[in-house]
């Protein structure tokens, strides 16, 4: 189970309580009446889907009801930090950049040739 | 002339018993209860007026006599009164902008009192509630199974387990299991 720390409730919580909402910091075009369909289709839909490091909305929906952002490593699932909406993106150098990965298909089962 | 109707209250888990030596539930008495939304500048005129300190920090809660206010998020507040007083007219009297909405009859309680106590939330609730991280005094709003549930610890072997009335069978269900095991 994996422990994640809810910066409103200053306290790491089970996985359990909270609820996955998406990236982070997508910005919201000031002219969205305006803007084309595959300008609107790159803000709604595209998305990176990266692998390792990804900034992502949190919410403690069972517990303080809060939106927050989290960096979570999409190969570890490990949470490098988490922090209040609003506030800017956190500056990662100061974490470790390298993760032991938990249990990946490629590593159970070989690349897929 | 007609007959009259005359409504009576059903308390969702009147009549039922349960738990075990280790942990006894019983369904709490009916409450009045607020659903308390506001900032922190109102804070000061709602705690005078309510007759409560409303807390600030995560995590706690503070009673006067029969009357708690649980933190809930940083805006939000449950206010439970167990005398049944009118809490929305008391918030109104503070003059301070806030939401007060009332939800005495949405929630209702379950007290878990017993050495086993700890053991039968955790059947079903992920929390950590030793002492030392759940203190007496200290509340959350968590899971319980599939149930969204509001912890109150009223006590070293006595918590307020409060849930939403149509959860309520199923959470005295799910409690008298994990107060079985606690005995074990």
């Amino acid at each position: 189970m994996l422990l994640i720390y809810c910066p409103y409730c200053e306290e790491e919580r089970s996985e359990l309580e909270f609820r996955n909402a998406g990236d982070a910091h997508i910005v919201r075009p000031a002219n969205i009446a305006e803007i084309s369909d595959e300008e609107f289709e790159e803000y709604f839909f595209l998305r990176q889907n990266p692998k390792g490091l990804i900034y992502e909305r949190w919410r403690h929906i069972h517990g303080c009801g809060r939106f927050f952002n989290a960096v979570r490593d999409t190969v570890s699932d490990r949470f490098h930090v988490t922090y209040k909406a609003g506030e800017p993106k956190p500056d990662l150098d100061a974490e470790p950049k390298t993760n032991e990965t938990v249990e990946t298909y490629e590593a159970l089962e070989g690349v897929a040739e | 002339m007609a007959d009259q109707a005359i409504a009576t209250r059903k308390a969702p888990l009147a009549g039922r018993r349960g738990g075990s030596p280790a942990a006894i539930l019983t369904p709490a008495e009916p409450a009045s209860r607020i659903s308390l939304r506001a900032g922190h500048d109102a804070i000061s005129a709602l705690s005078a007026a309510l007759g409560v300190t409303v807390p600030l920090r995560p995590k706690t809660s503070a009673s006067t006599g029969k009357r708690h206010a649980l933190w809930l998020g940083p805006d939000e507040w449950l206010v439970i009164d167990e005398e049944g007083a009118d809490l929305v007219a008391a918030a109104a009297s503070s003059g301070a902008l806030h939401s007060a909405v009332d939800v005495s009859h949405r929630n209702t309680a379950v007290i878990v009192s017993g050495p086993g106590a700890e053991a039968a939330i955790n059947s079903g609730c992920p929390q950590d509630l030793s002492l030392a991280l759940f203190p007496v005094g200290a509340c959350s709003r968590t899971i319980f199974g599939k149930a969204e549930i509001v912890l109150l610890r009223t006590a070293e072997d006595t918590f307020r387990v409060e849930c939403w009335r149509s959860f309520s069978p199923f959470v005295f269900g799910l409690l008298s299991e994990g107060a079985e095991d606690a005995g074990h």
